[in-house]
């Protein structure tokens, strides 16, 4: 659920809405808000599963630091979706275990 | 490729961005980096006016005064870096940065003010790992910053100041607060902060705990108990409370890694968080040239940040030869009598006695190496 | 608390019971009413003979910890003014519910008037009455009446 009025903070600005895909689905987002914001505000909390035990894992430090919101963002795994912008069309999948490394995510 | 600077300020949070403005302003060509895509720290969360006296913008909303110190660091002509990590730190100054996850460089900088600041520590129960489990800060990221309602019925743990602060906030954005549960016997954090959520009949349950919390692939409810005097779980206590949301408020942990790597003598102060690089008055390290401000120093609040930053500052400016001792020591005094100030109370007293501390054992680390005179 | 000054016109309390190192509300004032002094941490001490009722230390309390109690607000009622910052606002005339510190449900009570957000950096000032015999109890107003902690239920270990 997004926060429009805030007694407080002024009305939320008015961002740039971009669609992406969260496991097929089409997710409504605001361009530039993390990956992690608009999965919660349409509901998604799972993000990945571990990989022994198969729990489940969503948003927890909101810094960039636990690594336990970590998902694979258009085929690159265990991007950090907290501190990661969304940008339209992206193509985010719920990771399971440590999902697929690509070579490429391993050598800039 | 290289870039040089006679500041490099790492953090830019209310420390950092402080240290930058103190130095930038004398005439220092200062770098203030950040591996987020937004400056201010934590400080731009905040939504509850700060405490202290009009000099420190008592009255004024956290955010208000994230505005105000970036708007002096334009003055001040503070170059700011953002989306960019700092990944090493040698001992000759030399910092290693990725930039927005790409491209690589190094800082070479005379002088070094850490302000990394801190993360927030983790508690473990049955099922702190579900989704919807998470830190205090965590939760007034996604709704005071990116304007998303972290649940609709949340359990916060933990009555320090975060944890009462956020759960007046949790309120105000529309999350129904159920309860707030202390293991100590005792509201941690300030009273009129406590007042402000009791009054509106969030029960704050002193000698209580988490037990467990429950819930299919996500949170669906918490169990909480009374714990006895030695802080354990009676059994018999315990109760069911239906929450989507449990907000972990459970201290601080300084971020003090750089200064690790950098070589920086630690101490521990478990009043302060826990490990803390050593530091003397005007908040320079064991590693001469490297200071350290804000919480990575130890954790308080962000009035004694701001101050700390500047003294970081200050130090850096004078042995750089940008102001004369002279000048150095009149700011020196200000600050120092501005944080003796901030240092005081029931709130301040330990903190002030524990800063002392850390001194003197900054003196004998530099005693033993011949290196203090 | 004179009970003199109390009922002529409004006068300010102050519920700072903490050594905290914080003053505008000393600050702000400008007929010396609300007095700190040095060191910062002093609690403030109120002189009820300067206090004006005029409301402005209660928006700039970081704590939210001022009020202003007006004991003749009319013959049978007493009015309280509190410092707010929830949506959404209440209306004047609503019927509200009137709590004491904890949130415990003491009677209800009216709205008499809201200054907006807008006047005081986003606070909002309510003034609500109530029956004077709540007078000495009365912290607070909640427009709906909730029992926070709604289910209790036996705990058994193990059963998920």
């Amino acid at each position: 659920m997004r926060i429009e009025k805030h007694p407080v903070l002024p009305d939320r600005p008015a961002g740039k809405k971009v669609d992406i895909f969260v496991d097929g689905r089409k997710v409504e987002a605001y361009e530039g808000e993390p990956i992690a914001a608009a999965l919660w505000a349409a509901g998604i909390k799972k993000f990945r599963y571990t990989r022994k035990e198969k729990q489940p894992r969503g948003y927890f430090c909101g810094l960039g630091r636990c690594t336990d919101c970590v998902m694979t963002v258009d085929g690159v795994a265990n991007v950090r979706t907290c501190i990661t912008p969304v940008k339209g069309g992206m193509v985010v999948q719920t990771q399971k275990g440590l999902g697929i490394w690509k070579k490429r995510q391993m050598s800039w | 490729m290289e870039k040089k600077a006679n500041v490099l300020v790492i953090g830019a949070g209310p420390a950092g961005l402080c240290a930058g403005i103190e130095t930038g302003k004398s005439g220092a060509k200062v770098i203030v980096i950040d591996e987020n895509t937004r400056p201010g720290g934590q400080l731009f969360k905040q939504i509850h006016r700060f405490f202290g006296s009009e000099q420190h913008h008592a009255g004024v909303r956290g955010f208000e005064i994230g505005e105000m110190l970036l708007h002096k660091c334009k003055e001040a002509g503070v170059e700011m870096m953002l989306s960019s990590v700092v990944w090493g730190l040698s001992p000759e100054f030399r910092a290693g940065v990725v930039r927005e996850g790409k491209r690589s460089m190094t800082i070479t900088a005379d002088k070094v003010i850490l302000a990394t600041g801190a993360s927030e520590n983790s508690l473990m129960f049955p099922g702190w790992t579900l989704p919807g489990v998470m830190g205090a800060g965590a939760a007034q990221t996604m709704m005071n910053i990116h304007r998303v309602l972290p649940g609709k019925r949340a359990l916060m743990i933990g009555s320090g100041n975060v944890g009462l602060i956020v759960s007046y906030q949790l309120l105000q954005a529309g999350c129904e607060v159920k309860a707030v549960v202390e293991i100590l016997p005792r509201v941690g954090g300030y009273k009129v902060h406590a007042n402000k959520i009791a009054r509106l009949g969030v029960d704050i349950l002193i000698s209580h705990t988490v037990l467990e919390v429950r819930g299919r692939e996500r949170v669906e409810e918490a169990i909480v108990g009374r714990g006895d005097r030695n802080l354990r779980p009676i059994p018999g206590t315990e109760r069911t409370i239906s929450v989507d949301l449990v907000c972990l408020a459970v201290g601080l942990t300084p971020l003090s890694e750089l200064a690790w790597l950098a070589g920086c003598k630690f101490g521990y102060f478990p009043l302060l968080g826990g490990f803390v690089p050593l530091h003397n008055r005007g908040m320079e390290t064991t590693v001469s040239g490297m200071y350290i401000a804000g919480d990575a120093s130890g954790i308080e609040e962000a009035s004694t940040a701001m101050e700390e930053g500047r003294l970081a500052g200050v130090g850096a400016l004078e042995s750089l030869a940008f102001i004369s001792a002279a000048e150095a020591d009149s700011r020196r005094k200000e600050i120092e009598q501005n944080l003796l100030m901030l240092r005081k109370g029931p709130y301040g007293d330990f903190r002030h006695k524990e800063k002392e501390k850390i001194y003197s054992e900054w003196k004998k680390v530099k005693e033993k190496a011949g290196g203090y005179h | 608390m004179s009970g003199k000054r109390l009922k002529k016109r409004p006068v300010v309390i102050i519920d700072c019971p903490e050594e905290i190192p914080c003053n505008p509300c000393e600050t702000v004032c400008s007929q010396g009413a609300i007095i700190i002094g040095q060191p910062i941490t002093n609690l403030p001490v109120t002189d009820e003979a300067k206090c004006t009722g005029c409301g402005r230390c209660i928006p700039v309390c970081p704590g939210l910890a001022i009020s202003l109690l007006h004991y003749d607000y009319s013959p049978s009622e007493a009015s309280l003014t509190v410092p707010y910052e929830f949506l959404p606002l209440p209306k004047k005339g609503q019927e509200v519910f009137v709590v004491d510190e904890k949130g415990r449900y003491l009677g209800k009570g009216n709205i008499i008037r809201v200054i907006p957000p807008e006047k005081n950096n986003r606070t909002s000032l309510v003034t609500f009455s109530f029956s004077k015999k709540l007078y000495k109890k009365v912290k607070y107003f909640v427009l709906k009446r909730e029992n926070l902690i709604d289910e209790t239920r036996k705990y058994e270990p193990g059963k998920k």
